[in-house]
């Protein structure tokens, strides 16, 4: 899919900053992305990759600059099943298993068309452990599950930290080959990451993220 | 722009903020005592004898003012709260921080002048009168405030979640005076009233007004100091701050 | 494509919150063992004389109740906090103060609720007048909804905390008087004969606007204590 020039990118940040305690943690910077891209943003321990993320999806303002969806101005409640984040922690219960886990995921930010939890499951590899208990997995199974649940929910941007972390090398093969097809099909995804991994397939744009000093 | 607004908005700017309090604060403090030497001159030496409490009414020139302070310096946080949950000026998080120790002290000196009034009046350091009683839960809502602000380590979502307890607590205070005057009257009839039917008279009158100008000025000038440092302390790393800081060890 | 609706995302969560506190359900019992302990600490500590505990029955219970809904008020985000699933609900495109509501709901329900059971039986210990036990059950059912709306909204503020205990009391407690007056206000009435209907509507009054406000205060102190 060819990103058309006069739509606006699918997520941008103007002169976007944010400092705690006046203390600067990354910023300010200015970045778009487009649909069917995937952006790799760079970044040393406590360059506030985390951070970013966390200003992008809309749970924490910013303290300079905007951050635009579709060229509107991104409010929490303007979210509208846009934007999908997994974060360090992975947001899965431990006492419940991977299905219970995607349905409940499901119920609370809906279906992409013409998939199903437990389709989802068999292409992160998971088939055979959809009643398992979450806390009887691995911590590299339990990212997985969340994995699972990126393809599950209709979101069009996807906000990934550290996606390789805790992943074999099958594992990082596998998040490059749903960051490609979810390129493919129009999506667009931000990942962080200190350097150790990479996405391998293509060349994606990359973003340095400076430590600020 | 209007002079007026545009001086406002220079106003909420930190560093013309610190040097516009600079100058005031010296003002205010010699206010504030002048005043007060004046009211406690009038209220402790000028005043006549009440004719029922002699001279052990005069303790209301401190704890009447304190009283009026509580609530106002409540009432001026929960404003500046207000301001500071919906348009984020920083100035007005904290005025509103800077103003809660302050009201928390008046609280607590109404709450000890009560106690020491009430032993020969009421013969008892303290009843579960209904304006005690929610002076009581003002100074809960004040420690509260002062609590979750310290509690809390990024400064300016700290004054946030404290400014939003306050506005819960302006809600809460009137609710807990009208259900404390309820469950008191339920229980033992009509309290012991502060003030008699009877008119306050014009002696005693002017000097408890006095005071309670003199402790505005106590208010406003301990207010001011305290912002001062607390402004210099979130923007320690800007120029200003440093200049100022810098000016200040010069003349050390 | 579906993107849910709201009703959907309230049930999942309901249904999620069901399953887990199934899972531990020992938890559940924990507030009770409080509230037992509490109230039968009084009669050692002021005399087995059944009048004075019975005078003092109706406002024993309501107090060991309130400490024991205090305790159990910290773990109504823990859990979501600690594992990411509170960024989850934030970032639904659902509104949060909705969603907030079903996790109250199934917090008092687990927390709360338990109690209201044992309470004739907390009250029977204290020889609680006979006619003061369905006003007392009355008074709790419409009291304790309030409490768990109101201790929502400061757990929410202190939610990033690691030790909030103390805090949370000290945020909770002012809030509580007046529901507690009311509250102990329609037992004494009930206990002296005098009618109860006004104490009563009052805390409607209190449960119907605070189930109202309560969320959306609590989704608003939320959104300040996860920045």
């Amino acid at each position: 899919m060819n990103p058309d020039p006069d739509t606006p990118p699918l997520l941008e940040a103007r002169g976007l900053a944010f400092a705690r305690n006046d203390e600067p943690i990354f910023g300010p910077i200015d970045f778009a992305l487009r649909h069917g891209e995937v952006v790799l943003m760079e970044g040393d321990n406590g360059s506030g990759k985390t951070t970013l993320l966390k200003v992008l999806s809309g749970l924490v303002e910013p303290s300079a600059g905007a951050v635009l969806l579709n060229g509107e101005p991104l409010t929490l409640a303007r979210l509208s099943h846009q934007v999908a984040l997994l974060g360090h922690l992975l947001g899965l219960k431990g006492e419940l298993s991977p299905l219970q886990n995607l349905r409940f995921a499901i119920g609370l930010g809906g279906l992409r068309a013409g998939i199903t939890p437990n389709q989802a499951l068999l292409s992160v590899g998971l088939e055979g452990f959809e009643e398992v208990p979450l806390r009887q997995l691995s911590a590299g199974q339990k990212k997985r599950v969340a994995l699972a649940r990126l393809l599950l929910v209709p979101a069009a941007l996807w906000l990934l930290d550290e996606p390789y972390a805790n992943l074999d090398r099958e594992g990082i093969a596998l998040v490059n080959r749903l960051l490609e097809v979810h390129a493919r099909r129009g999506g667009a995804a931000l990942i962080t990451s200190h350097g150790a991994y990479a996405y391998t397939s293509g060349t994606p744009r990359r973003i340095p993220l400076k430590a600020v000093a | 722009m209007n002079p007026l607004v545009l001086w406002f908005h220079k106003l909420g700017s930190p560093p013309y903020f610190y040097r516009f309090a600079g100058r005031l604060v010296p003002w205010f403090w010699a206010a504030a005592l002048i005043l007060g030497a004046i009211g406690l001159y009038g209220g402790l030496v000028l005043a006549p004898k009440d004719y029922q409490q002699g001279d052990a009414y005069r303790i209301i020139f401190i704890h009447v003012p304190s009283a009026w302070m509580s609530l106002f310096i409540y009432a001026f946080m929960a404003v500046n709260g207000f301001i500071a949950l919906v348009w984020r000026i920083k100035l007005s998080e904290t005025l509103a921080m800077a103003a809660a120790p302050v009201g928390a002290a008046f609280t607590f000196v109404c709450l000890a002048t009560g106690a020491i009034w009430g032993k020969p009046m009421w013969g008892t350091w303290w009843t579960w009168d209904a304006r005690l009683t929610s002076e009581l839960v003002l100074l809960f809502l004040y420690l509260g405030v002062i609590g979750l602000y310290h509690a809390i380590e990024d400064r300016r979502q700290a004054a946030r979640a404290a400014a939003f307890l306050a506005l819960i607590g302006i809600v809460n205070l009137p609710i807990v005076h009208f259900s404390v005057k309820w469950w008191n009257t339920l229980h033992q009839g009509s309290t012991v009233k502060l003030f008699g039917p009877s008119l306050i008279d014009s002696r005693m009158l002017w000097p408890l007004l006095v005071m309670a100008i003199a402790t505005k000025f106590v208010f406003a000038a301990s207010l001011l100091s305290r912002a001062r440092v607390d402004l210099l302390e979130l923007e320690s790393g800007k120029e200003w701050a440093r200049a100022e800081a810098d000016a200040a060890e010069g003349r050390a | 494509m579906s993107y849910g609706t709201l009703w959907g995302a309230c049930r999942a969560l309901l249904a999620r919150d069901l399953a887990l506190l199934w899972r531990r359900r020992g938890d559940a019992l924990n507030p009770m063992l409080f509230a037992l302990m509490v109230v039968a600490l009084f009669p050692f500590a002021i005399g087995p004389e059944p009048q004075v505990l019975g005078r003092i029955a109706a406002g024993t219970v309501l107090v060991a109740l309130l400490l024991a809904g205090l305790l159990s008020l910290d773990a109504l985000f823990r859990s979501d906090l600690e594992d990411g699933s509170l960024e989850q609900l934030v970032l639904s495109p659902h509104p949060l103060a909705l969603l907030l509501a079903c996790k109250i709901f199934v917090h008092w329900l687990t927390t709360a609720l338990p109690l209201v059971a044992i309470a004739p039986l907390v009250g029977e210990m204290l020889f609680l007048p006979g006619p003061v036990q369905p006003v007392l059950l009355a008074v709790l059912a419409l009291s304790t909804p309030l409490l768990s709306l109101i201790g929502a909204v400061c757990v929410a503020l202190t939610v990033g905390m690691r030790r909030s205990g103390m805090l949370l009391a000290l945020l909770v407690l002012p809030l509580y008087v007046p529901v507690l007056i009311f509250a102990a206000g329609a037992c004494n009435a009930a206990q002296n004969g005098l009618p109860v209907a006004a104490p009563l509507l009052w805390l409607g009054a209190g449960l119907a606007l605070s189930l109202v406000l309560a969320p959306l205060a609590c989704a608003a102190a939320l959104k300040i204590s996860i920045s």
